[in-house]
């Protein structure tokens, strides 16, 4: 057996982080907003971003590809700032990514944020603490379990996704070709000996990962996805 | 300058209006049953409801005026919360210095002295008990620089000799920090104990306000404190102590009571808390009963409560001292009692609460 070709590993691995980066820097302050308002209209917006957990990743990546295609306004604008497309690049798979994960990210910190409740935030308010020193000093330790398992999910997940990828990003090597599209070409040119390395790879990463996460949660439970 | 309300705010059955300026120095009890709008008036004052409408004002900083609300963290009010509210993912420690790195307090000695947190700095604020977390939560709030405290209840969820024990400290926060503080609670020994003046809240409104002994004798309190705790505060002088039988005596009103000895001097003067429902009443001076303390007044008010079987009197005992009897209205049918009549009071003797003596 030849050692298999570890870049849509590697691809797969940045991809996941640079979505995780981003999903930590959008998922924050949306859960804060859906833990926290009282807005009529916070069902609607709990409904959007839970969406990619019943969407079918076709249907999901048959939007995106649209929404993103050079002929789309975010796609003209995004080819005209920086002379590429959206689509079948790795910019393209990182914004497809988070959305299809932002629900992984979401939905434990709300439960998280949920969970600390107005006691807590009132009461760095009357110690004299500022609106974002309270949160970061009080919100963001005591969701601290919250926010460990929104990172490893959505990572997680990014790592094994692939309907979607497939309808964005194609199968670029080094641009988009991460680790689920190189098995399945594998399988498809009958190359079994490196599909059947990229899959252990990939089943003892995910089982070690939902193996921390359920530790993580053996105390006070996080609802997953 | 003190604590200046003029605020109101709609609560779910009723709505809570409250007009006062509180002295700007002692204990000001806030006393009434709960539900009245005690904490809600104390989130008001902290800037923690931004639905009351109205006017806070604290010496010359305006806290809230029309639709002008200065955010919580910039006020210098200080809350107790009643269920303490540490942060968990800090030790007790952290807890204090989370106060006084904001503040820049530099009284944590001080403030761990006065409530005796040494013991305490090291620990999880999970594992504490009840009394030690509001030791805590005290303690913080004092290192949050205030310049009013707000303490809403913070013996509510103790028994009684944890209670006991935490009281002294309280007793001694506002000679220590210099500072008015305003007290929640629904315990007249907690009121008489601690505080100069009360204010008294019922269903939002403002039942009464004034000194303390002034404001308990009234008799229209009976609806905020609930019946069972309903009773008077009188005024009385040590003027002898009886070794033979163990006993105090006192004058009250002029008339001579007496109760189980205790230390104090003669001529000392000391409250004495007496509960309507320890107080019997007779027409004639009873002859070859066990009580002791039997007081002459005359009968000043009769309030019948409807559909019970309970009536409330009050009876002027002289000298501008009343006292408070809770019968039943069989007997003042009974006994033919109106307005006016001279009646003897009776007391028990073991109604008299030693925890309400001041301390020497």
């Amino acid at each position: 057996m030849s050692w298999p070709d570890l870049a849509p590993l590697w691809l797969s691995v940045q991809l996941a982080g640079v979505t995780t980066a981003l999903l930590l820097i959008i998922g924050t302050p949306l859960a804060w907003w859906l833990a926290t308002t009282r807005n009529r209209f916070r069902p609607i917006i709990e409904a959007i971003t839970a969406l990619p957990l019943v969407l079918p990743p076709t249907v999901l990546g048959f939007y995106i590809l649209i929404f993103l295609s050079p002929n789309s306004t975010l796609g003209g604008l995004w080819r005209d700032a920086t002379g590429e497309t959206l689509t079948f690049s790795f910019s393209g798979l990182v914004l497809a990514s988070a959305l299809y994960s932002l629900p992984f990210m979401v939905q434990p910190l709300q439960s998280a944020f949920e969970a600390v409740g107005r006691g807590p935030m009132e009461a760095a308010a009357t110690l004299r603490a500022g609106r974002l020193d309270a949160f970061f000093s009080v919100a963001v330790p005591l969701s601290k379990r919250g926010f460990l398992t929104g990172i490893v999910l959505s990572f997680a997940h990014t790592i094994g996704e692939f309907g979607v990828v497939l309808m964005v990003g194609g199968n670029i090597p080094g641009q988009t070709r991460v680790i689920s599209i190189a098995i399945y070409e594998q399988v498809e040119t009958l190359d079994y000996a490196q599909a059947h390395a990229l899959s252990l790879i990939l089943l003892v990463f995910s089982f070690s990962v939902l193996l921390v996460v359920y530790s993580l949660n053996r105390r006070a439970p996080v609802r997953v996805g | 300058m003190g604590l200046s309300l003029d605020i109101s705010l709609a609560l779910e059955s009723f709505s809570l209006n409250v007009a006062h300026e509180f002295p700007a120095r002692g204990i000001t009890a806030i006393f009434g049953a709960s539900g009245a709008g005690k904490s809600t008036l104390f989130r008001i004052i902290a800037g923690l409801e931004p639905r009351a409408t109205g006017r806070v004002a604290f010496g010359e900083e305006i806290w809230q005026s029309g639709q002008k609300s200065v955010p919580p963290f910039k006020r210098a009010a200080g809350l107790v919360f009643q269920d303490a509210r540490l942060f968990a993912h800090l030790s007790v420690e952290g807890n204090l210095k989370f106060a006084a790195r904001r503040s820049r307090s530099t009284r944590f000695e001080a403030v761990v002295k006065t409530l005796d947190l040494q013991p305490l700095l090291a620990r999880k604020t999970n594992d504490l008990s009840g009394g030690e977390r509001q030791r805590v939560a005290i303690g913080r709030t004092l290192l949050s620089a205030p310049r009013l405290l707000l303490m809403d209840e913070p013996l509510a969820a103790l028994d009684h000799s944890r209670k006991a024990r935490l009281l002294p400290y309280i007793a001694r926060l506002p000679e220590a920090f210099d500072l008015p503080i305003l007290y929640i609670t629904h315990s007249v020994e907690e009121v008489t104990r601690l505080a100069d003046r009360m204010l008294v809240l019922s269903k939002g409104q403002v039942l009464a306000a004034g000194k303390v002994s002034a404001t308990l004798a009234r008799l229209d309190i009976a609806e905020a404190s609930g019946k069972f705790e309903a009773g008077s505060v009188v005024q009385a002088r040590v003027i002898a102590q009886d070794e033979r039988f163990h006993l105090t005596e006192l004058c009250v009103a002029g008339q001579k009571m007496s109760m189980p000895a205790s230390n104090l001097a003669i001529g000392a003067e000391l409250p004495l808390r007496i509960r309507a429902r320890d107080v019997a009443v007779a027409r004639q001076k009873p002859s070859g009963v066990s009580i002791r303390n039997i007081l002459s007044g005359v009968i000043k008010e009769i309030i019948e409560e409807p559909d019970t079987a309970f009536a409330e009197l009050l009876i002027d005992i002289g000298a501008g001292q009343h006292l408070r009897a809770r019968i039943t209205r069989a007997s003042v049918f009974e006994l033919d009692l109106a307005l006016g009549h001279e009646v003897f009071a009776l007391i028990k003797s073991v109604s008299f609460d030693r925890r309400v003596l001041p301390k020497k």
